[in-house]
């Protein structure tokens, strides 16, 4: 994968080539680059929640109706979904969830720590298959071999991106 | 609250029955409990995906499935506690307005399957307004059969999102229990819906 361009655009081409539809998000800024992009392409709805269990529920609908969804969030966002997760697994729905981590790599904000500490643990415990990603050139690949996984194994899958990879948010 | 509370009268079994009789071929996702019931009594169809778990998600499933399928009606029928539990989606799908969404409440003012307790909207919620403030394009609380059969048109062609809440009693009807393997609903769902194109 070329590294010209930066790891939400290319993230962005692997949703363009894996025809992903149905894209939502609770904003994090770790994802707020690819956000706009998928805002701006006509041929992927983007879907703003307004908590991240919603989005588990419309990739079930989205799938019943023949489209492939993507759940961005961040790591606080993983406690939300625990509860629906078990829908997913009933029914073998294929979820892809790109998670921006929080409270891990330099974290300023104590408060953003536990849940980052049960984000594996938890979406573990719900049966989804967990894929952390520490390095900037590797998202894209990590990305793609997700999507491939979850959609040809009818599984959840989610992709942790590092804080390391983001940047510790800045308070000041 | 200030205003009296006016004593639902409906049956949810007929209400849905009358509901449920006009479907054509529309797409129908039915809540956890009783509205599971309710819709299976109508007739079973693998175009029903009945909800047995993950309360407060019905109307996101009706939200994806509309917008993956624009051009087929996509009924939601659920509960008054399983539409609180889900209040977002109200603001969510107001976002999104999907022209073919109707989600329609068989509000009973109770929590039926764990002891009748009393829910919010007994005690003086309107989901109606609420799904009016979010940006539903019609949105009523239906007390009458003649008022839910003045509105059946508008659930199944009035441009949406649509919202529905339907006062009925407590009066519990016969369980009529649909399958509820969840890869079997949701694989008969998509070979009904979407032929050899399921099997991908």
């Amino acid at each position: 994968m070329a590294s010209q361009t930066s790891w939400p655009d290319q993230i962005h081409r692997v949703f363009r080539d894996q025809n992903m539809r149905q894209i939502a998000y609770v904003p994090d800024s770790g994802h707020a680059r690819l956000i706009e992009l998928v805002r701006a392409d006509r041929q992927m709805h983007a879907i703003p929640l307004t908590t991240e269990e919603e989005g588990v529920a419309l990739a079930v609908g989205a799938w019943l109706g023949g489209e492939r969804s993507v759940l961005l969030l961040q790591s606080s966002g993983v406690g939300n979904c625990i509860n629906m997760l078990g829908m997913i697994q009933e029914c073998r729905v294929p979820l892809l969830m790109l998670v921006t981590m929080r409270g891990q790599w330099g974290e300023f904000n104590p408060w953003q720590v536990p849940m980052a500490q049960a984000t594996t643990p938890a979406l573990a415990a719900m049966g989804v298959v967990v894929q952390t990603v520490e390095r900037a050139g590797e998202v894209a690949e990590t990305v793609e071999a997700a999507g491939r996984l979850a959609f040809s194994t009818y599984r959840a899958v989610a992709v942790l991106i590092s804080q390391r990879v983001i940047g510790a948010k800045a308070f000041k | 609250m200030t205003t009296r509370h006016r004593k639902p009268t409906l049956d949810r079994r007929q209400a849905a029955a009358v509901i449920l009789k006009q479907r054509g071929d529309a797409l129908v996702v039915a809540g956890l409990g009783a509205p599971c019931w309710d819709t299976a009594a109508a007739g079973d169809n693998p175009l029903n995906f009945y909800v047995w778990g993950g309360m407060g998600s019905a109307a996101m499933i009706g939200l994806g499935l509309a917008l993956a399928q624009p051009k087929r009606r996509v009924l939601v029928i659920t509960g008054d506690g399983e539409m609180l539990m889900g209040l977002g989606a109200f603001a969510t799908i107001g976002v999104q307005q999907p022209r073919n969404l109707a989600v329609i409440v068989e509000d009973n003012e109770h929590y039926g399957e764990t002891g009748m307790q009393l829910t919010h909207t007994r005690l003086g919620v309107d989901l109606a307004g609420i799904a009016k403030a979010a940006g539903f394009r019609a949105s009523t609380t239906i007390y009458s059969a003649a008022q839910l059969k003045a509105w059946l048109p508008k659930l199944y062609r009035q441009p949406g999102p649509v919202f529905a809440a339907i006062k009925v009693t407590t009066d519990r009807a016969p369980l009529v229990l649909p399958p509820r393997d969840g890869t079997i609903l949701r694989h008969r769902f998509r070979r009904a819906l979407l032929g050899a194109k399921a099997d991908e």
